[in-house]
């Protein structure tokens, strides 16, 4: 099985629909003859042609709004905003529009849109180019959001989005398309080439939509993450040598809330981690579930690692990221005296 | 008949000739000047011309030809070659690993010096990421703009902002934003509530044709067409929005200027490698402005010599000689040729202004890089990152920054300067 890191799962997924669906469209800034700011798209205009993957001007509304229009001409476009911070001008055609469609129309027109879009820090990227802002479309009912962590996810959750016929925000934490990030920003950068995700089939494969994954199974407690942060939350559970059930959402609408709440009922005590910021986070939304479920089998109070609640600031991104030593203090303040 | 996709052309990719046939490059002198007061379709016509007042033989000609003395224009020579210099030593520094990012100006640097020139110290400046001269001509030091480069202990930014990210409220230069556009309609609403005031000082505002696309640059045409907003409005047509060409902009066959007047403001389209033209269009503007005649769109033709930003490579997506075929030129070397051909100006001074600004660049980076980098030397105390969120630190944030300190205090680190 070819080895692929997640810029290229990413970019096999488009180029077989592409190849297997005509109404497959690619549009997006940059992502035509230069093939994508992080070369997500490479190759597709060449191979599919200039009608199919289309070089946009500079307007995420405008991207966003003709993508809507294009599926109500039976288009199954797949937009690029390329970079998440960039997607607010585009906010009001997904709230307004793409996410309601379906419902106002009462099922008379739909958007099978899928918006792709770079997310998270570690880059040096600043407060442009850093934001994790899936928790403002989590919030937004009538939209499918998704954050892979991996190149086997990605690949075949993309196909999944670009097959459904509602509307996907697929979130790609940009920190990890080259390699795993452990959250140890001084150690050197980990390539995909090892690891057992990177196995991607060549052919179409899906990931089903709304169903997470058990990353690593474990008694002691739970981790539940998804993005960047699965990597780190290995690592540091890894590195208190607790046996921790670690579980990869991977998709935040719908929510797999019976795998979540089967681990923590199991284990009884649940940390939350992510990399964007903490109050009214998706975060808020998973221990709020999770407590409803599981508030019988709760040995501990479920507990939230993420950013903190500042803009992402260029200077401090290591000491913004919730890297390692912040999940290992809060694994031990999770286990007390069970530690 | 079926439609078809239009997909606008580019006229060359790389390995291919540079093809800048669709630029019109009127003679010098040709374009006629109207009245500050012309009615907004009176400047149509210029809309789609090209203003220019230095000619083949370096001399200014034309109705548009302004009256710079001979120091005026060695102070915008200068600013350019000032902003060349630490252009060139930044993209150097950023090469090193010193600093993580940079964007260059190179061979647009007259777009923002003869403006600068041109309008007056209290009018308020709405900068691009690609304005360095803005800031440069307005005495800005060069420790200061490299501080915040390295994002070090001096950085006016508090080390919040991605490096090019600069501001002065004291010299009048707002805050520059990594996101496209948005400062074209705040311009407005700055020129809105100076006329609301009752003030002599207006607004100008840049951005690049690409971002043009973006709704804000509607909304701020519409803004300053309604109120007849005191403000210059610049669109810097540099041909690229990093690999997609002006014609993804809607630039194909189509001025910019030319959506002044569509829009019910002015427009002028002008020669942005001509010091002097861009220095004339804008006095004009500006003087329409403050006599209440209402805002002008300014298109300023010219090219990005540079990549887009340390993060791209242009040989990818085109021909790497495609400055040498540019037809306006590099304002540099036309300014300078100017004063050359008025006896202002020779090649042994260019070339020891050259070395004497090299030189500062140098003094000004040793400077900078004592007050540290992202790696070295003094750092700035990262519970900064939680101030400024909002005026007084809420709870929350309080209890976050205890968090953080606790966490640096385990790792030893807690006594940065």
């Amino acid at each position: 099985m070819p080895n692929m890191n997640m810029v290229q799962a990413l970019n096999s997924a488009m180029d077989i629909m592409l190849t297997r669906d005509p109404s497959v469209v690619v549009l997006g800034e940059d992502v035509g003859y230069f093939g994508g700011v992080f070369r997500v798209t490479e190759s597709l205009q060449k191979k599919h042609g200039a009608h199919r993957v289309l070089d946009t001007p500079i307007a995420e509304g405008g991207i966003v709004g003709a993508a809507v229009g294009m599926c109500a001409n039976g288009l199954r476009p797949i937009a690029e905003i390329q970079f998440a911070d960039y997607i607010y001008p585009a906010y009001d055609q997904i709230v307004s529009e793409v996410a309601r469609l379906r419902y106002r129309s009462a099922g008379a027109f739909s958007a099978p849109l899928t918006i792709r879009t770079p997310c998270g820090g570690g880059i040096r990227g600043g407060q442009t180019h850093s934001q994790s802002p899936e928790a403002v479309f989590a919030h937004v009912s009538g939209i499918k959001t998704v954050m892979p962590s991996n190149p086997y996810d990605a690949k075949g959750m993309l196909i999944a989005a670009i097959e459904d016929d509602d509307p996907v925000i697929f979130f790609e934490p940009k920190r990890v398309y080259n390699g795993p990030f452990d959250g140890e920003p001084d150690k050197p950068a980990q390539s995909w080439a090892e690891h057992p995700k990177a196995e991607v089939p060549e052919g179409y494969y899906t990931v089903p939509i709304g169903q997470a994954a058990v990353t690593r199974e474990g008694s002691a407690l739970t981790i539940v993450t998804y993005g960047t942060m699965v990597q780190v939350s290995l690592a540091a559970a890894e590195a208190l040598g607790l046996d921790a059930e670690v579980i990869d959402i991977r998709s935040m609408v719908p929510l797999d809330i019976d795998t979540i709440a089967a681990s923590v009922s199991k284990t009884g005590r649940c940390l939350i981690a992510h990399e964007a910021t903490r109050f009214a986070g998706f975060g808020a939304e998973l221990s709020a579930s999770i407590q409803e479920h599981c508030f019988w089998n709760l040995e501990a109070p479920i507990m939230r690692v993420a950013g903190w609640d500042t803009p992402y600031p260029h200077a401090f991104e290591w000491e913004y990221f919730p890297g390692k030593r912040r999940v290992m203090n809060a694994l031990r303040r999770l286990m007390g005296e069970a530690a | 008949m079926t439609s078809r996709l239009h997909v606008p052309a580019v006229p060359a990719r790389p390995g291919e000739q540079p093809d800048f046939s669709y630029v019109k490059v009127a003679a010098a002198g040709d374009a006629p000047r109207p009245p500050i007061n012309v009615p907004v379709l009176g400047t149509a016509p210029l809309a789609e011309d090209l203003v220019r007042v230095l000619d083949d033989r370096h001399r200014a000609v034309g109705p548009w030809a302004p009256k710079l003395d001979a120091e005026t224009l060695r102070r915008g020579l200068h600013t350019m070659m000032l902003t060349r210099a630490f252009d060139d030593r930044m993209q150097r520094a950023q090469r090193q690993g010193r600093i993580t990012f940079y964007m260059r100006s190179l061979g647009e640097e007259a777009v923002s010096a003869a403006a600068a020139i041109a309008l007056r110290d209290g009018d308020m400046l709405f900068p691009s990421y690609r304005n360095q001269g803005l800031f440069l001509s307005r005495g800005l030091s060069l420790v200061d703009l490299m501080s915040q480069l390295l994002s070090n202990s001096h950085d006016m930014c508090k080390g919040r902002q991605l490096p090019v990210m600069y501001h002065s409220a004291e010299r009048r230069i707002f805050s520059i934003s990594g996101n496209l556009a948005t400062q074209f309609p705040q311009a407005v609403g700055w020129a809105m509530a100076a006329a609301i005031k009752g003030e002599t000082d207006i607004a100008a505002a840049w951005l690049g044709e690409g971002s043009t696309a973006e709704a804000d640059f509607h909304h701020a045409l519409t803004f300053a067409k309604v109120y007849k907003a005191p403000a210059v409005l610049n669109v810097v047509n540099n041909q690229w929005a990093i690999s997609t060409f002006q014609g993804y902009a809607g630039g194909e066959q189509r001025s910019f200027a030319a959506r002044g007047p569509g829009m019910g403001i002015a427009g002028l389209r002008v020669d942005g490698n001509d010091f002097l033209a861009v220095y004339a269009v804008t006095a004009w503007a500006a003087e329409r402005a403050r006599a209440g005649h209402g805002a002008t769109l300014i298109e300023h033709v010219t090219y990005r010599a540079g990549a887009h930003s340390t993060s791209d490579d242009p040989a990818r997506y085109r021909p790497k000689d495609e400055f040498d075929a540019w037809p306006l030129g590099d304002p540099v070397e036309r300014l300078k040729s100017h004063l050359v051909t008025l006896g202002e100006w020779d090649d042994a001074r260019h070339e020891s202004l050259s070395k004497e600004l090299d030189e500062s660049v140098t003094g000004a980076w040793h400077e900078a890089v004592s007050y540290g980098t992202l790696n070295e030397g003094p750092r700035l105390d990262p519970s900064l990152m939680f101030e400024d969120v909002f005026k007084e630190l809420p709870p929350h944030l309080l209890a976050q920054r205890d968090e953080l300190l606790a966490e640096l205090a385990e790792r030893g680190e807690s006594d940065h300067a």
